[in-house]
C-alpha cells in the first residue's frame, strides 16, 4: 500500500495529538478544575485518524460521547477544543457545549453527541445533502458497539440502504457499552447485521493505522462512488473508563495493561514506518515534541481564557425569534 | 384569489417554495406513496390525507422522498440534512408518532445552534397533523403543541385557517430555525379565499380575528373557529369579545395578549391540548403575573379533561372544547362578582 509521506506525518501527528490531549485531560480532570464529564479516546486513536485521513472538509462526520479523537482527526482546532472543555468563551462552542458537544461545521464535524445512537440518523441526512447537492461528499457515522443496538442506528442502516446514501457506518467496538460488555449486550454479529440490510461489511484491527486507513479508504470510495452505504467494524480497546472517574472494576485485571503493551497504535505505527524506512525516528520525535508544546499551551490558554458572560446565556437559541 | 381548502393551501405553499428554492425537499411516509410493491401508480396517495398530492409528479423522486416507516431515522435525517445545506420539510403524519423520534427533534435539531455556540443553522420544518374530532382515538388525536413549545430552539405553528396555513408554512420553510408545523386534521376540508401567489405571515404576531370590549378569548388552532362561533352568538346577546389567534405558540405574542386583557379585563383561553402544562396554563401564568391588576374576574380555561382522547363519538364530544363551552365560560367571567374581603 502506498501512502503519501505527508499523509503519514499528518496522521501520526493527529494520533499523537489525540493521545496527549486525552492523557492531559485525564490528569487535569482529577484536579477538579474541569466541569462536567469527559470520556477519553486513548487507545482508539488509529480508528478516528485512519478513517478521517480519507476525508476532506467537504465530508461530514458525527461522533459519540467519546468525541475528542474524532474532532481532532477531522481537523477541529485543539486550543478551541481545550477551551470548550474548560467551559470558556473562547471554546469552539463558546463554552455552551462542553466535551460531549464539540462541533465545527466548517470542518464537516456535526458534533460529538450526548445521545447514544444520535448520530447515525443525522449522517443519513448529511449524506442526503451530499447526494442532492452533488458536492461529492460522503458522511461517516462513528458509533460504538453500545449504539449499534439502538433502534435509531438500525433504522439508519435501513434508510441509508433504501435511499442508497453515501454513508459509512463505523462501529467502533471497544467491547464495552459503558460498563456492560458487548458479549452480553450485542446479539448476533455486526457482520450479520450489515448483511441483513444488504450492505457491504468490512472489518479491521483498530490499533493498526494502516489497516484502518486502507479498509476505510475502500469503504469510503464505495460510498463516494454512489454505490450506497457500507459498514466498517473496527475492533478496539478502551484504555480508560467509560467516563473519567470510572474505576473499571468490571474489567479483568491486566486487560488494559495488555492492550497498552501489545496494541498501542502509536508504537505500532512508529515501528512499522521506521522499519520500512518511510519515516525517521527523529521526525516522529519532533512531532511528539511539537504536540507536547501545543497541548501545554492549549491548557495554559484555556485556564487563562475568559468565562462566558451572562448575556451568553440567552444568545443563539434561535437564528431569529 | 380563489376558494381553497386547508389541504390545498398547504399543498400550494409546498409547491411554491419547492419551485422557488431547489434546496427545499419533502420526505415522509407515503408523501408520494406507491413506490415498490406490485408496480402500481406512484404518487398514489400524496400523504395519508392527500396533502402532498401531485408534488412527486412535479418534482420527482429526488425531492419528494418516500420513507420507510422509521420516524427516528428519517426525522433525524431531515435534521442532519438541514444542518448541511438542504431545507427539508419532513412529514410526521400524525404528531402522536413523535414518541418514535423525539430524540432527533428535542436533543438534536433543537439544540444544535445553542450547543454549538451559534454556529449551526437548522432550517427544518416538521409537518404533522394533530387534534381530536375524527374518532381516531388516543394514539392519533393528541394536540401536542405544548410539548414542542416547552423545548427551547423549536418554533411551533398552529394555523387556524387555510389562509393562515399557506402564509405560515411559507414563512416556516424560509425560516432558518427548526419549526414544528401542526395541521388540525379536522380542518383539511375547510375552505376560504386564499391568494394564489406567495405570501408570508410572520411568527410571533397574533391575529385579532375580532375586537370587542368585554372579554378577551385566546384560542389556538382549530379552537379559533369555535371561539368565533361562540363570539358571534354572544354578540347577539350583547357581549362583545376580542378573539386572539396567536398563530404560533413559540414565539408567543405576549404583548398582544396583555394589551387586549388590559382593555377587556377578562380572559378566557381555549386550548385543545391536555390541561396540565398546556398553553392555557402558560397564558394564564403570563396574565396573572403581568396583568393582575387589569383582571375583573378570574381567568377561565376551556380545556379537555386530563384523560387520553376517547374513541366513541359521545365521549370525544364531551372531551373537546366547543362553542357552547366557550360561551358558558365567557358568561361566567362576565357574571363574576367581586366580593370584598370582610
Amino acid at each position: 500500500m502506498q501512502i503519501a509521506r505527508e499523509t503519514l506525518l499528518r496522521s501520526y501527528r493527529a494520533m499523537r495529538t489525540i493521545r496527549d490531549f486525552e492523557e492531559r485531560l485525564h490528569v487535569e480532570f482529577a484536579t477538579g478544575e474541569i466541569p462536567g464529564f469527559v470520556h477519553l479516546y486513548c487507545g482508539e486513536e488509529a480508528s478516528g485518524v485512519g478513517v478521517c485521513a480519507n476525508l476532506t472538509d467537504n465530508d461530514t462526520i458525527s461522533s459519540t460521547h467519546r468525541g475528542h479523537g474524532h474532532c481532532i482527526a477531522k481537523g477541529v482546532e485543539v486550543s478551541g477544543m481545550m477551551a470548550e472543555i474548560y467551559g470558556k468563551s473562547t471554546g469552539v462552542c463558546r463554552g455552551k457545549g462542553g466535551s460531549m458537544h464539540i462541533a465545527d461545521l466548517s470542518r464537516g464535524m456535526l458534533g460529538a453527541n450526548g445521545i447514544v445512537g444520535g448520530g447515525p440518523p443525522l449522517m443519513c441526512g448529511a449524506a442526503l445533502s451530499h447526494k442532492l447537492l452533488k458536492d461529492g461528499g460522503v458522511a461517516v457515522a462513528f458509533y460504538g458497539d453500545g449504539a449499534s443496538n439502538e433502534g435509531s442506528t438500525l433504522e439508519s442502516l435501513n434508510l441509508a440502504t433504501v435511499w442508497k446514501l453515501p454513508v459509512v457506518f463505523v462501529v467502533e467496538d471497544n467491547g464495552y457499552g459503558e460498563a456492560t460488555g458487548s458479549s452480553f449486550a450485542v446479539a448476533g454479529t455486526q457482520k450479520a447485521r450489515a448483511e441483513g440490510f444488504g450492505m457491504p461489511y468490512m472489518e479491521c484491527d483498530g490499533s493498526d493505522f494502516f489497516a484502518v486507513y486502507q479498509t476505510a479508504g475502500e469503504a469510503i470510495a464505495h460510498a463516494r462512488a454512489g454505490n450506497g452505504p457500507v459498514m466498517l467494524h473496527v475492533h478496539l480497546a478502551r484504555w480508560y473508563g467509560h467516563f473519567e472517574g470510572d474505576a473499571m472494576t468490571y474489567r479483568a485485571s491486566g486487560e488494559v495493561a495488555e492492550a497498552k503493551r501489545d496494541h498501542d497504535c502509536l508504537e505500532l505505527f512508529r515501528k512499522k514506518v521506521t522499519e520500512a524506512g518511510l519515516l525517521e525516528h527523529s521526525e516522529l520525535d519532533a512531532i511528539d515534541e511539537a504536540v507536547r508544546d501545543e497541548i501545554e499551551s492549549s491548557v495554559i490558554a484555556a485556564k487563562a481564557a475568559p468565562l462566558p458572560v451572562p448575556a451568553d446565556l440567552l444568545a443563539d437559541v434561535y437564528v431569529r425569534y | 384569489m380563489s376558494k381553497k381548502s386547508y389541504r390545498q393551501a398547504i399543498n400550494e405553499a409546498l409547491r411554491l417554495e419547492m419551485r422557488r428554492d431547489p434546496r427545499v425537499i419533502i420526505m415522509g411516509e407515503d408523501v408520494a406513496g406507491g413506490q415498490g410493491g406490485s408496480s402500481g401508480v406512484v404518487d398514489a396517495w400524496g400523504g395519508v390525507l392527500g396533502v402532498t398530492k401531485g408534488l412527486y409528479t412535479e418534482f420527482g423522486p429526488e425531492r419528494v422522498l418516500d420513507t420507510p416507516i422509521t420516524e427516528a431515522s428519517y426525522i433525524g435525517a431531515a435534521a442532519g440534512a438541514a444542518a448541511t445545506g438542504l431545507r427539508p420539510v419532513a412529514e410526521l403524519m400524525f404528531v402522536d408518532f413523535v414518541g418514535c423520534c423525539l430524540d432527533q427533534i428535542m436533543n438534536q435539531a433543537a439544540k444544535f445552534r445553542y450547543m454549538f455556540g451559534g454556529k449551526a443553522r437548522t432550517p427544518l420544518v416538521i409537518r404533522a397533523m394533530f387534534g381530536a374530532g375524527f374518532n381516531a382515538a388516543a394514539q392519533h388525536s393528541q394536540a401536542l403543541y405544548p410539548l414542542f413549545t416547552h423545548i427551547p430552539g423549536l418554533k411551533v405553528v398552529v394555523p387556524s385557517s387555510p389562509y393562515e396555513a399557506k402564509g405560515l408554512l411559507i414563512e416556516a420553510i424560509r425560516d432558518d430555525d427548526p419549526v414544528i408545523f401542526l395541521e388540525h386534521k379536522v380542518m383539511y376540508d375547510d375552505e376560504e379565499d386564499v391568494p394564489d401567489e406567495s405570501y408570508t405571515i410572520p411568527f410571533g404576531e397574533a391575529n385579532l380575528t375580532r375586537e370587542g370590549d368585554d372579554v378577551t378569548i385566546v384560542a389556538f388552532g382549530r379552537m379559533v373557529k369555535l371561539a368565533n362561533e361562540a363570539a358571534d352568538k354572544l354578540e347577539r346577546q350583547g357581549i362583545s369579545c376580542t378573539v386572539i389567534d396567536p398563530r404560533t405558540t413559540s414565539p408567543l405574542d405576549r404583548d398582544t395578549i396583555l394589551d387586549c386583557v388590559a382593555d377587556t379585563g377578562r380572559l378566557v383561553i381555549v386550548d385543545e391540548s391536555s390541561p396540565r402544562c398546556n398553553m392555557a396554563a402558560d397564558v394564564s401564568a403570563l396574565v396573572a403575573e403581568e396583568a393582575f391588576d387589569a383582571l375583573k374576574a378570574p381567568i377561565r380555561r376551556v380545556i379537555p379533561p386530563h384523560t387520553p382522547v376517547p374513541f366513541a363519538s359521545v365521549l370525544e364530544a364531551l372531551y373537546l372544547p366547543d362553542a357552547a363551552k366557550i360561551e358558558a365560560a365567557v358568561k361566567a367571567v362576565m357574571n363574576h362578582k367581586v366580593t370584598e374581603a370582610a
